[in-house]
């Protein structure tokens, strides 16, 4: 088991036939991810990657039953690609653009209110089940197969935890970046619901940051929800308010959305935290003993 | 919440008072009379054509706090109008929220005086909790409104707007009621909401502030101060805000830092840091504080760190004379170690560097990447993990 998506995944990639789209493409299929096409408008018929490329989303769904997506399409499109994915039927939009304007999303969010589709990002480095599924920009290679939940706000920092776990040999089930952006798709809360059902994951890891309060509703949530043991660590205790650190989200401001405040919350929530990043991994080799 | 009004590189764009407040008479929002100018040789036309006996004259800098700092002046006569402006133009000025440096002030806003019966406070912003553009209202005008939501929150009225169907009038009663107005006030408090809206959509802004909104002892509403803050992202489709930059207004390293795809910002402390991917940046300094030193910078060189951004970056980092030692912290994922180490030796060769150099390289061909700089004869310590790094870059920063 593993959440969101696995080795029967079908997945298309938008933005198919550009740079980043077409070399990230190779990349999942050198995983071992089933793709099954890709989209580019005005280049549908031609074959890249010795798949099928498409015009629209909607033929792709029709003639591959792709269920899941990874967006490469720039910024100024990427609106429109995630709402052309959720119209189509695509049932997990992963977009990894990142510099999407901030009421685009808004207005994608609210499109996507009462849909079936499952938005993770934009700016994210996506979702990946080591030994399965890739879908996004992570490096496969240093995942392993195994019993650990990963959820991230931020990149590398992600790589980090992943690394970290499969240096003490736990592995991961699934691995989730949301992303830096302000508005974005699945939350701490959606993914820590799915872990906790997922019999697969023993205990889960989540990366925080500072801004926002995206970490606080975690906390509550995995008090009343989440029997698993949680690792957390917020990156940003030496941020200065009012700095906006590299992520549109990543800013305290009002006195709110500090990593102390965070960890405080977590930790009332019974949550193991680590104030160190170097510490993650043994952390939760710890509490899974 | 509006953030505090120093730029930064990445950070939205902002403008100034006088821009904010042209863009508020193209939508029909009322604001005082007023005129900027460059050269205190045409305060004395600007004064005539406003009319009356006094002026209020602002100096036009990104930040808050202008008149504690003398950067407001309440004028008299026409020489003292004169005098002010001329003792403004060029000056730096210096509040609580522009740090020691201060701003340069190359713009004065000179405006007819409004007899003010009630200060507020209303802005505009993007709620992240609830995905939705947001108003923001207090009878607390002038205040500093971070102040107020710590000590009374509950005098703070937020209105959240549908984006499917816009600001209604009803939200804008619940603002005029809250705020006590009466009679006309109030439609015309429901015309100034709704115009703030539209504009706040249509140019993608990322906060507008006006604090504060005042009514008159006419007992009309208008926009005493204006703050608009513009969502970088969305630049691209706003040539007009684009040239409204003031490149003046933000730190000239940071702005270099763009110019090179670097995300830069500079910090008080003794250990420069260079990183890639913000959140590792962030654990890097974090880290560096946990074994306890100070980082000097937070620094991004993005996912794609090229021989060319790493020299940038080293040079950057060093441009702070407070570097007493570099932590190079990258977590090679698509991109290659190895590479990173090639861009990492050429730079040190092309820079010089005269501080110690500890640099931690793990992910893709890390090993390779190490046994680079091990080999390059070049003043270089590496690090097998994190922590190994962090405690060698601040021990060889005391030392």
């Amino acid at each position: 088991m593993s959440i969101l998506v696995n080795k029967h995944t079908k997945v298309i990639c938008q933005g198919f036939t550009g740079k980043q789209g077409a070399f990230h493409s190779e990349q999942a299929l050198a995983y071992g991810t089933n793709m099954v096409g890709g989209v580019t408008p005005g280049k549908g018929g031609q074959t890249h990657l010795d798949l099928p490329v498409f015009n629209t989303v909607h033929d792709a769904v029709s003639q591959t039953s792709a269920e899941a997506t990874m967006i490469y399409v720039p910024a100024a499109f990427a609106a429109d690609a995630i709402l052309e994915a959720a119209d189509a039927g695509i049932k997990v939009i992963v977009c990894i653009t990142e510099g999407i304007p901030v009421l685009d999303m808004l207005k994608v969010k609210a499109a996507l209110d009462g849909s079936d589709s499952i938005l993770i990002g934009p700016n994210c480095p996506g979702v990946i089940t080591p030994g399965e599924c890739k879908i996004g920009i992570m490096p496969g290679n240093i995942h392993r197969q195994g019993r650990v939940g990963i959820i991230s706000r931020s990149g590398t920092l992600t790589y980090e935890a992943v690394f970290q776990t499969t240096n003490e040999g736990l592995g991961q089930s699934s691995c989730i970046g949301i992303g830096g952006d302000p508005i974005h798709g699945m939350s701490f809360i959606d993914c820590l619901e799915l872990f906790e059902q997922d019999a697969q994951t023993e205990g889960i890891v989540l990366v925080g940051e500072i801004g926002g309060t995206a970490e606080e509703l975690a906390a509550d949530y995995i008090q009343q929800h989440v029997s698993k043991p949680v690792v957390a660590y917020i990156a940003g205790v030496t941020a200065p308010p009012g700095k906006r650190m590299g992520h549109a989200g990543a800013i305290i401001s009002g006195g709110g959305g500090t990593a102390d405040g965070k960890y405080a919350a977590l930790e009332a929530a019974g949550v193991a935290t680590v104030r160190s990043p170097a510490e993650i991994g043994r952390r939760m080799a710890e509490l899974l003993k | 919440m509006p953030v505090e009004n120093k730029n930064y590189e990445g950070d939205p764009m902002n403008l100034h008072e006088y821009q904010s407040k042209g863009l508020f008479r193209n939508y029909a929002i009322p604001v005082p009379d007023g005129v900027a100018i460059v050269d205190a040789a045409d305060v004395a036309n600007v004064a005539e054509s406003l009319g009356g006996d006094r002026w209020v004259v602002k100096a036009q800098v990104h930040s808050g706090g202008r008149g504690k700092a003398g950067g407001v002046v309440l004028t008299d006569s026409l020489q003292q109008a004169y005098n002010e402006t001329q003792r403004m133009l060029g000056s730096v000025l210096t509040t609580h929220q522009t740090g020691p440096g201060g701003l340069p002030v190359h713009q004065v806003l000179i405006e007819k005086p409004t007899a003010i019966a009630t200060e507020l406070y209303l802005s505009v912003l993007v709620d992240r909790a609830t995905r939705r553009v947001a108003f923001m209202a207090s009878k607390a005008g002038g205040m500093n409104i971070e102040e107020v939501a710590a000590t009374t929150p509950e005098k703070i009225i937020t209105i959240s707007v549908n984006p499917v169907v816009g600001l209604q009038a009803y939200q804008c009663r619940q603002v005029a009621f809250a705020y006590g107005l009466e009679g006309g006030q109030i439609r015309e408090l429901q015309a100034i909401m709704l115009a703030l809206y539209k504009l706040f959509v249509e140019k993608d802004a990322s906060l507008i502030e006006v604090n504060p909104l005042v009514v008159d002892e006419e007992g009309h509403l208008l926009a005493l101060d204006a703050k608009i803050n513009l969502d970088d992202n969305a630049l691209y489709r706003h040539a007009d805000l684009l040239q409204m930059r003031d490149l003046s207004q933000e730190d000239a390293r940071e702005a270099a830092a763009a110019e090179h795809q670097l995300n830069y910002i500079s910090l008080n402390g003794t250990i420069g840091c260079m990183v890639n991917g913000a959140g590792l940046a962030m654990a890097t300094m974090d880290l560096v504080k946990l074994h306890g030193a100070e980082p000097a910078n937070f620094l991004d060189v993005g996912g794609g760190a090229t021989a060319e951004r790493v020299a940038e970056a080293f040079k950057l980092i060093l441009s702070d004379d407070n570097v007493k030692a570099v932590l190079v912290n990258i977590f090679g994922g698509i991109v290659r170690c190895d590479l990173i180490a090639e861009g990492i030796i050429a730079a040190v060769k092309e820079v010089g560097i005269s501080v110690p150099v500890v640099v931690r390289l793990e992910g893709t061909n890390a090993q390779q990447g190490l046994e680079m700089l091990n080999n390059s004869g070049l003043n270089l310590e590496t690090a097998e993990d994190l922590t190994a790094a962090a405690q060698k870059v601040v021990a060889l920063a005391a030392g």
